[in-house]
């Protein structure tokens, strides 16, 4: 019988750390490890000695030391005598606003093309062919400063919206009018919006330098409240379906109980809107938005838009022909055979390539420094660096944020996307 | 029975078609007004395109190509068009379309860069086009012709023509007799497009390339012995010692025996798309080996090897470009020892490789993940060591499979070449047209330059897109 231990044992030689696939991969390993660590104690050596010779150090003090710039827009309060690190938080919150409308915008206007451009109609589908193939094989930068440049040379100045006395006596009109039920003012200088305000707000809670608006805190509660009541409502509906086979009604039901607490709460703090008003040389009252930020999240979304209806019609023309054939056998209208049988197999095609899509969004927001927007990229990594000077604290600190953002957005898509695949079992 | 029963003893003739199943009207019934909401959405487009057309169409139509400024445009189309008609001022890009190409390269130097631009087609064919001697002989033709028109309209000095028909001639020769030999001329087009494109002494590119030719020579001699590992590690650190140690003062003692140079031009003065199409094509052809090696390494079974890849890839996607750029711009003087300065437009293009090079590596990841386990089984089965398994057997399928989308990396990079406006360069997008836009005459013209350099764009990006199709139609093996 012939054992393992029968085998003639050879001995160890130098040259089988090379020649011999068992220990090869240990020595290319151990090589690669070394060459690594040689690397980076190189580029650690370097820092040192450039930081030295240019009579700098590495620590992050400054980021408590006074701002002393002005950020346009800004959703956390902040003055000019506020700290780098403040500056930082605003920089940050602008960085997630673009992120976030864009990618709603991108996801609404992108699943739109996307099914439009499979439309059995020949003419939208060309329409949407144009779309797609322009704004794909354009630079994102074009269509931000493009976009910009329209905006703030082609609107009109606040002082074409005035009706002076002689052209009200003349029955003229002015130059220009606002838009949407004279509620939004489009100047030169931005776009005016009505802003909400409450005739008896809740006032604020004082964290201990965070204050947080008690008002905002009570949507967020009766907001999340009817979201789970009318939860409820279609999990009882759910229920007795399954048990009867009769589904009770229940769309009267959710619109009450989503929509009739808000406009109580509404209504019970006085809210009214601020309608911009033409005073002087300019707007007064509502809010102001930059037009770089509009031009920003419009470019955004449309640029984005193009390749997320790529992936959404590639998504639905992956589900066979067979699957919308067995929908119609069923009697299934088309509309429903898109909602129950297209697009939930659709969804597993689309979702990883959508994540990669708004990672991409969200990097692309750091593009905002070609319109003036300050963003983390203008703030942190733009005007602080500069008046710091601190490149390698500013830069470690930016790309770590970024990176931090991205692997939330990834880890969380992620786990949507579990919730969507097939459970094989 | 009566004998006057009726029967048919010849055919009647076909009836055509209904009006509405045949011809056009069956068409516009099928794709344009097959239910009620197919009719909304045809009217809908019908008065999305009117609306484009009627705002648009005015405007091309009185296109001015001759005036001095944009006030002067104004005046033209007011006099042609009448009062409060708009037109397009294309005459910015006749005046200014030198710097949306070449940005402030010297002009009685335009040359070189157009015998870049050329010879690059030339260096592209053979692996665009691999042995295929018709394919090959057009494109030479093609780019000799480019070369002929636009070398006279450079005005270029008698030594520029002799070179030319020389490579050309040369070349020609060489498709018609050996076509795969090609490829030489692709191995040392980076040393020739770059002592073009940025001048000076001939040598040091040429000893910059005898580095690889020691690293060649060194395997070739070494392989028979060490084996492949071995002597491949050996051929890089001979080929590291030379450019390290060697180079510049074999450089330099051959150019004071024999000087021979072109004008040096600084790199301050790139610009436009020459500057955009120099980083473009160079990070496009360095990331992909890159991009592969990194795929490679994250399907490794070597933990730390696996490791390093997948931490350099998940930074490198996890940031934004214009991070790394203003790395390149801020930071590199921080990394690298005390007095290093080196060329700024070199040190985008090696953070423009890097970046493309993760995004290549996930995409040539998903080729491999693809492949049937089989394939690496056969492989090994066949007793094929890794790099020839990998060779020969698994990265033509798994680069087959992801052509579509390294091309849409490509073409993501060269869009992405606008970014290094943000460091100091001067991309045709934002460097240039904010130039013009500065400029008195042209202040407050905004369509035309946008249009002109997407247009370029457009042509440049949607091209490569078009041969990704075509080559995976060419490649296309299995039959479905």
């Amino acid at each position: 019988m012939a054992l393992a231990s029968d085998v003639p044992k050879e001995s160890f030689r130098l040259s089988m750390l090379i020649y011999d696939t068992r220990y090869r991969s240990i020595t290319i390993q151990i090589f690669v490890l070394v060459l690594f660590g040689l690397f980076l104690a190189w580029l650690l050596n370097n820092t040192a000695q450039n930081l030295a010779t240019r009579g700098k150090e590495f620590n992050f003090g400054f980021l408590w030391q006074r701002a002393g710039y002005d950020i346009g827009q800004q959703l956390i309060p902040y003055t000019n005598d506020s700290n780098h690190f403040r500056a930082l938080l605003v920089g940050l919150i602008n960085t997630l606003v673009v992120a976030i409308i864009g990618c709603v915008l991108a996801t609404v206007i992108g699943v739109f093309v996307g099914v439009m451009r499979l439309s059995k109609n020949w003419l939208v589908g060309r329409l949407m062919t144009v779309y797609v193939e322009m704004f794909r094989n354009v630079p994102l930068l074009l269509w931000i400063l493009l976009s910009y440049v329209i905006l703030s040379e082609t609107t009109p100045q606040p002082r074409d919206f005035r009706l002076t006395d002689e052209m009200a006596a003349a029955g003229e009109a002015p130059a220009a009018s606002m838009i949407l039920f004279d509620t939004v003012a489009v100047t030169n200088r931005g776009t005016n919006v009505p802003s909400p305000l409450f005739d008896r707000s809740l006032g604020t809670l004082d964290l201990g330098g965070m204050s947080i608006s008690l008002t905002l805190l009570a949507y967020i509660a009766v907001i999340a409240g009817s979201v789970w009541v009318n939860r409820r409502i279609l999990a009882a509906a759910r229920a007795q379906q399954e048990a009867t086979g009769d589904r009770p009604v229940t769309w009267w039901k959710s619109l009450a109980v989503l929509f009739v607490p808000v406009i109580a709460l509404s209504a019970a703090l006085g809210l009214h809107l601020e309608i911009p008003e033409l005073r002087g040389f300019n707007f007064q009252g509502g809010i102001l938005v930059a037009h770089s930020f509009t031009a920003l999240v419009i470019a955004l979304a449309l640029y984005t838009a193009a390749f997320i209806a790529e992936i959404v019609r590639a998504g639905i023309l992956a589900i066979s022909r067979g699957q919308s054939e067995a929908a119609f056998a069923l009697g299934l209208r088309p509309g429903r055979t898109m909602n129950l049988i297209i697009l939930p197999q659709a969804l597993r095609v689309i979702i990883p390539p959508l994540i990669s899509q708004y990672l991409n969004l969200t990097k692309n927001t750091s593009l905002g420094i070609a319109v003036s927007y300050l963003d983390l990229r203008g703030t942190l990594g733009g005007i602080t660096l500069n008046q710091t000077g601190r490149e390698l604290e500013c830069m470690l600190l930016m790309m770590l944020i970024y990176l931090t953002i991205s692997l939330i957005i990834s880890a969380v898509m992620n786990l949507y996307n579990k919730s969507v695949q097939i459970k094989a079992r | 029975m009566t004998k006057a029963s009726y029967v048919r003893d010849q055919m009647l003739p076909p009836q055509a078609p209904p009006v509405s199943e045949a011809g056009v009207v069956k068409w516009l019934r099928e794709n344009l007004f097959s239910g009620w909401f197919n009719t909304i959405l045809t009217l809908v487009g019908v008065v999305v395109i009117y609306w484009l057309v009627a705002s648009a169409l005015p405007w091309w139509l009185n296109s001015v190509w001759n005036a001095e400024s944009l006030g002067q445009c104004r005046e033209i189309v007011a006099a042609t068009a009448g009062e409060g008609a708009t037109g397009a001022c294309w005459a910015m890009i006749r005046e200014r379309w030198h710097q949306f190409i070449f940005g402030f390269y010297p002009p009685d130097l335009w040359w070189r860069p157009i015998m870049a631009f050329g010879l690059l087609f030339v260096a592209l064919a053979p692996v665009l086009f691999s042995g295929q001697r018709r394919n090959l002989t057009a494109i030479l033709g093609a780019a000799f012709a480019f070369l002929l028109v636009t070398l006279y309209l450079a005005g270029a000095p008698m030594a520029a023509w002799v070179l030319v028909l020389a490579l050309i001639l040369g070349l020609a020769g060489l498709a018609q007799a050996m076509p795969g030999k090609l490829l030489w001329f692709t191995a040392i087009y980076p040393a020739l497009c770059f002592w073009l494109l940025w001048g000076g002494s001939i040598w040091s590119p040429v000893a910059a390339m005898l580095g690889f030719v020691v690293m060649g020579v060194a395997y070739v001699a070494l392989v028979g012995r060490m084996g492949p590992t071995a002597s491949a590690i050996a051929g890089v650190v001979l080929a590291a010692l030379w450019w390290l140690i060697l180079d510049v003062p074999v450089a330099n003692a051959i150019q004071s025996a024999i000087p021979f140079g072109l004008q040096p031009v600084a790199s301050d003065q790139f610009g436009g798309f020459l500057l955009a199409i120099t980083i473009g094509v160079t990070a496009i052809t360095f990331s992909l080996p890159i991009g592969i090696l990194l795929a490679l390494g994250r399907q490794s079974d070597m933990l730390i090897v696996k490791t390093l890849c997948v931490g350099f890839i998940e930074f490198i996607r996890g940031v934004p470009l214009i991070t790394l750029l203003f790395t390149a711009s801020l930071l590199l003087q921080y990394f690298l020892p005390p007095g290093t300065n080196f060329d700024i437009i070199l040190r985008v293009i090696i953070l423009v490789t890097l970046f493309a090079a993760a995004y290549l590596a996930e995409v040539i990841r998903g080729g491999l993940a693809a492949l049937p386990r089989g394939q690496y089984e056969a492989a090994d089965a066949l007793g094929l060591d890794y790099w020839r398994a990998q060779r020969l057997i698994i990265l033509p399928q798994a680069l087959k499979i992801s052509i579509p989308a390294i091309v849409s990396t490509f073409i993501g990079l060269f869009k992405d070449t606008t970014l290094v406006a943000f460091v100091g360069l001067m991309d045709p997008l934002k460097g240039v047209t904010q130039i013009v836009r500065a400029d008195i005459d042209w202040k407050g013209i905004y369509w035309e330059p946008y249009i002109f350099v997407g247009v370029i764009f457009f042509v440049i990006c949607f091209g490569m897109s078009r041969y990704s199709m075509y080559l995976e139609r060419k490649l296309k093996t299995d039959h479905r």
